[in-house]
């Protein structure tokens, strides 16, 4: 029988419902803590009080005495193991030996210090309490540009200038354009240490079974694969003796990019008591001990003609590191740094970063990771010039963007820009809040005394992080598809899922391709003994290289389905359309369950074909991804109050091509709910002392659904030629994009009382005391 | 987060609360919206706890004699929603919805509230101003006392060991009074960092009754006198500025005291402007 073939409606580009959501909806998704094994004990770490201190002895004596208490461990019982591991290498970088628990000194507030085991989690908790440290305090310091003043305590004895490395960055010469210059402007600006608060805490179960020598570890992480290769080093066990599977992860946001003294320890403790144990983070035991992000103070200085050209830039980086270096500390800013030059065309770029130890917990990667920064901080600097040279903040950008017969362009940092359209997303922007007659709003409004501000902010970012010479661990991503006798599909991805939707997107992707339903397919990921080996999820890289990993195993199976469809089919001439191989002589075909089954029961194959449906693709891209965007946000100051209102926020993205519109907005809602957390209400405080003040919800404000502001989202597309697929990365462009268009808004709403720059965040009480005439 | 081991129990009638309420470390708990945080934080540590949630009627909302009558146990949703109250207590209901976020109003209590004094309390600021009373139930008997002698001080009031709060009891709303509730809310948990509540009502453009409360300025929320005396003088421009005027103002992370001393002015004229709207 013939088949007429009809043109399938691809799913790519449609916004199909995720189909992770219902099982999160509902509550039924398997997240660590809803993990039991039998026998199960629970550990609660014992951490430092203090920023800084000796140890002097911990007595353990009145915790093991506590009926329900299996074990407690303290440094000595893991001075061998270790250390939690840096995996960012920079010349000449200091790194202290981070062991899983304190050996004789503790660095930070929540540095763990001992784990108390017990048969419950309550007992743990209350044996906790009575593990008894004798500490002896000394100075500790917090402040990172305080750490680099001359006899500022140490916070490692070994290291007394508190210098983990210095890193320079030069393009072009900056020096040289300084002296072109008509105008130099120059100013402080600074990125806030921000808590990155998922909404799972991390946790782990550890098991180990004795008699296979096979310890497990579910872990909330980003980086299944990664943590594997890593916990066993730490513990000394074989890599292929320790399965991590990293279920349902509820947000990670840079947090859970990394290996913490926990899962080590876990693993440890699994393996001595011969019991598996689980350790669940408590909200006050993440605002202490899970890694923080930003934490920049930059002094900048930009070189311009009269006429706005921009000529250079020169930066000062500080950046505070915290205690130790975890995964990639000391890496984060030098993102920063290769971001410099943002979408302009000026070639001179000198960049110092000054990487400082503080006694607080180490700073890492948080959505954005050191690109939020320096967007932040290019863009500030741009209205900055701008306002020096009595310029239009939008007319500024325009005249400087790299033009769009330039790409791939050559960045004064050394980066290829694949594609580019910089002003579209602008325009459209501008055209979206009608700009001239929005500018006349404003003279109005400033005539009546009134203080409303509109802020311009364009960004790039770099996405699909990212080729293997620039990545510590590899760049690449893996992905296997496999079609089981029935038919189904069953996709393998070496990336970790974690909220982003790629469950879904996948689907689209395979499902246009094989003709397959969504439904029809699942999508596997976090479990490093089901999935070959992966990277992970992190700069918006998942769907960029591992769908295009997945992409092309697809590909290959098409291949194999058309020589069985071929055989089937008696036919040279066969095409897969629809689900179907299909004879394009006769017009006969057969469907892909039907070529599955063959290919599994293999009672004939086609010459030099093995029987299966599987192929699996390691794939390495050729560069990073470079995506942009423009965001306006008109806001009113209340002068009495100083009290802040987005009266409207547009997010114009340009992710390359987009395969789910839906979740696309997802990523961008979410994204500026982050980076408005940023611009206007969270600030991690430590005080002199080393106590994180703000360790509570109660005193942290992430904002909330009835905080946020209406987000008007548009897109331009301009696809990315480094995959096939043509996408860019999104995950992090709402938090970059939307913390200097929030900030240059209010200055230009305070600009006529003389505001240049406000620090983040910008508090009402900071804002009122500018208007007052005081300093911020 | 986890609370120091205690036990449970949850009465059905207040006589056999009361009677567990006599024994050595017991705590009563409510909507344990402050109780639950402080336990998990290990602030407090009570061995037992008295759950109030299954006495039935203590929730009550009526009206009778001129007055209306609130349980103990109504919840901030339940007082925001409350048809009789709207009506005859708008300044309450008005306050109650801008307690905290949904959750917090779903299920934390007026008595649990007024019991705890929290310095920031929002109802403090209104019960004020509306001249509140407050039934306190004990072993040893009933006794009433006016809501501006029961709050003593940041989370101290003249509540005895054992005694609960039973009811508070609010004068039904004069129709030609205005009233209103303005606050300033602390981004991350929702309490005020100032709050005040106006109730003002005029004859011929004149002001002829005054009441202001305010809440989050100091240890403890108060009644601003000094305001309410220059509305009634006629100067309606000073009050609001006189608003705070010998209170040493509190100073944290998200106000010091130089700003919420301010704040507590820019809140108090808006509340009365608002209020003096809404007058007839
Ligand atoms: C996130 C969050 C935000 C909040 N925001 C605000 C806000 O904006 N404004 C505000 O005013 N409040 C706010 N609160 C506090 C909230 O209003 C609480 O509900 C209230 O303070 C206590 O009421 P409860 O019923 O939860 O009492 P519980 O927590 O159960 O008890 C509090 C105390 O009162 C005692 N108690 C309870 N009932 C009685 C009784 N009948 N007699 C005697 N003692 C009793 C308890 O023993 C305990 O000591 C917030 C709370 C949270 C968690």
């Amino acid at each position: 029988m013939g088949t007429t073939l009809t043109e399938t409606k691809t799913l790519v580009g449609q916004s199909v419902r995720r189909k992770e959501d219902p099982r999160l909806i509902t509550g039924t998704a398997t997240y660590v803590d809803d993990i039991q094994q039998p026998g199960m004990n629970y550990a609660a770490v014992v951490r430092s009080p203090h920023a800084a201190a000796r140890i002097k002895g911990v007595d353990t004596k009145a915790a093991r005495e506590l009926p329900g208490v299996v074990a407690v461990f303290t440094g000595s019982d893991v001075a061998e193991l270790g250390p939690v591991p840096c995996g960012a290498s920079l010349p000449g970088l200091r790194v202290p030996y981070h062991h899983l628990l304190a050996q004789d000194r503790v660095y930070f507030v929540g540095h763990p210090v001992a784990v108390v085991v017990a048969h419950d989690r309550y007992i743990a908790r209350d044996a906790a309490e009575r593990v008894e440290v004798d500490y002896e305090t000394v100075a500790a310091v917090t402040d990172s540009e305080k750490a680099l003043a001359p006899g500022a305590p140490a916070v490692h004895p070994q290291w007394p200038d508190n210098l983990a490395f210095t890193f320079e960055q030069n393009g072009g010469d900056f020096a040289q354009a300084a002296r072109d210059a008509d105008v130099v402007v120059r100013q402080r600006i600074t990125s806030q240490r921000l808590i990155p608060m998922a909404l799972e805490p991390r946790g782990v179960v550890a098991e180990w079974r004795s008699g296979d020598k096979a310890l497990t570890i579910y872990s909330s992480s980003q980086i299944p694969h990664l943590m594997r290769t890593l916990v066993a080093q730490i513990l000394g066990i074989a890599e292929n003796r320790l399965r991590v599977v990293a279920p349902e992860v509820g947000g990670g946001f840079g947090s859970k990019l990394n290996v913490y003294a926990e899962e080590a320890l876990m693993g440890f403790v699994a393996m001595k008591t011969g019991k598996p144990v689980k350790w669940i983070e408590s909200r006050r035991e993440n605002f202490l001990a899970t890694t923080h992000g930003r934490g920049h103070v930059d002094y900048l200085e930009i070189a311009a003609k009269k006429d706005g050209t921009i000529l250079g830039l020169s930066l000062k980086l500080i950046q505070d590191l915290g205690a130790y270096h975890q995964l990639l500390t000391p890496a984060v800013p030098t993102l920063s740094v290769l971001m410099m030059p943002g979408l302009y065309r000026f070639r001179n770029i000198h960049a110092t970063i000054l990487g400082v130890f503080t006694n607080c917990v180490p700073t890492d990667a948080y959505r954005g990771a050191g690109r939020p920064e320096a967007t932040h901080a290019i863009e500030r600097i741009v209205d900055c010039l701008a306002a020096e040279l009595k310029m239009d903040p939008a007319e500024i950008r325009f005249k400087n963007f790299v033009h769009n017969d330039e790409f791939p362009y050559l960045t004064a940092t050394g980066l290829s820009y694949d594609s580019g359209n910089y002003a579209a997303p602008l325009e459209k922007a501008l055209d979206l809040v009608s700009y001239s007659e929005l500018r006349n709003q404003q003279a109005e409004a400033r005539a009546a005394g009134r203080l409303m501000g509109i802020g311009i902010a364009t960004y790039g970012e770099i996405c699909a992080i990212g080729p293997s010479p620039a990545t510590p661990a590899g760049g690449w991503e893996s992905a296997t598809v496999k079609i089981e006798p029935s038919g189904k599909v069953t996709v393998m991805s070496g990336v970790k899922v974690h909220g982003q939707g790629e469950e879904t997107t996948f689907s689209q992707i395979v499902a246009d391709e094989l003709g397959v339903d969504m439904d029809d397919i699942v999508v596997l990921h976090g479990d490093t003994t089901l999935v070959q080996y992966g990277i992970g999820t992190f700069g918006s890289r998942a769907t960029a290289i591992g769908g295009t990993a997945l992409y092309f195993a697809v590909q290959d199976l098409k291949a194999k389905i058309k020589k069985f469809g071929a055989m089937m089919l008696n036919s040279d001439d066969v095409s897969f359309v629809g689900g179907r191989c299909v004879c394009n002589r006769s017009g006969k075909s057969v469907s892909l369950a039907e070529v599955a089954g063959a290919s599994h029961r293999a009672l004939a194959l086609p010459p030099g074909t093995d029987p299966g449906l599987v192929a699996t693709k390691f794939w390495e891209p050729p560069n990073f991804t470079f995506p942009f965007g423009a965001h306006i946000v008109v806001t009113e100051v209340d002068r009495e109050t100083g009290g802040i209102k987005i009266n409207r926020y547009v997010a114009v993205d340009d992710c390359g091509r987009i395969i789910n519109p839906m979740i696309v907005a997802g990523q961008i809602h979410g994204g500026v709910a982050q980076g408005l957390g940023q611009a206007l209400f969270e600030q991690a405080v430590y005080d002199e002392s080393g106590q994180l003040v703000t360790g509570e919800l109660t005193d942290y404000a992430v904002p909330k659904a009835t905080m946020m502001p209406w987000i008007e989202t548009g897109h331009t597309v301009t696809p990315s030629p480094v995959n096939p697929l043509g996408v860019k990365g999104v995950g992090e462009a709402g938090t970059i994009g939307c913390s200097p268009a929030v900030v240059n808004s209010v200055v230009d709403a305070l600009s006529p009382l003389g505001v240049r720059h406000i620090d983040m965040p910008l508090t009402p009480e900071k804002i009122w005391t500018l208007i007052q005439g005081g300093a911020a | 987060m986890i609370s120091q081991p205690f036990e449970y129990s949850r009465p059905g009638t207040l006589a056999e609360a009361l009677e567990l309420l006599s024994g050595g470390s017991t705590k009563p708990l409510a909507g344990g919206m402050s109780l639950i945080p402080m336990m998990k934080l290990r602030l407090a540590a009570p061995e037992h706890l008295i759950d109030l949630s299954r006495i039935p009627g203590l929730d009550a909302i009526s009206e009778g004699g001129g007055s209306i009558r609130i349980g103990a146990l109504a919840t901030h949703y339940g007082i925001e929603s409350s048809a009789l109250i709207r009506a005859k207590c708008p300044l309450l209901a008005e306050t109650a919805g801008r307690i905290g976020d949904v959750q917090v109003r779903n299920s934390g209590t007026i008595g649990g509230s007024v019991a705890h004094a929290d310095p920031s309390s929002d109802y403090a600021a209104a019960l004020l101003a509306l001249d509140a009373t407050v039934h306190i139930a004990g072993r040893r008997g009933n006794r009433s006392l006016p809501y501006a002698e029961f709050l003593v001080d940041t989370f101290t009031t003249l509540l005895e060991p054992g005694e609960l709060v039973e009811a508070i009891e609010i004068p039904a709303e004069n129709p030609s009074t205005g009233s209103s509730y303005q606050k300033m809310v602390q981004p991350a948990s929702g309490f005020a960092i100032v709050g005040v509540a106006a109730r003002v009502a005029r004859i011929a453009g004149k002001i002829t009754f005054a009441r202001i409360g305010i809440t989050g300025l100091g240890s403890k929320a108060f009644r601003a006198v000094n305001v309410e005396a220059l509305l009634l003088a006629g100067n309606a421009a000073a009050a609001a500025a006189a608003a705070g005027d010998g209170i040493e103002a509190n100073s944290d992370l998200h106000a010091s005291s130089h700003y919420r001393s301010q704040m507590v002015k820019v809140y108090c004229a808006r509340a009365i402007s608002t209020a003096l709207s809404r007058a007839a």
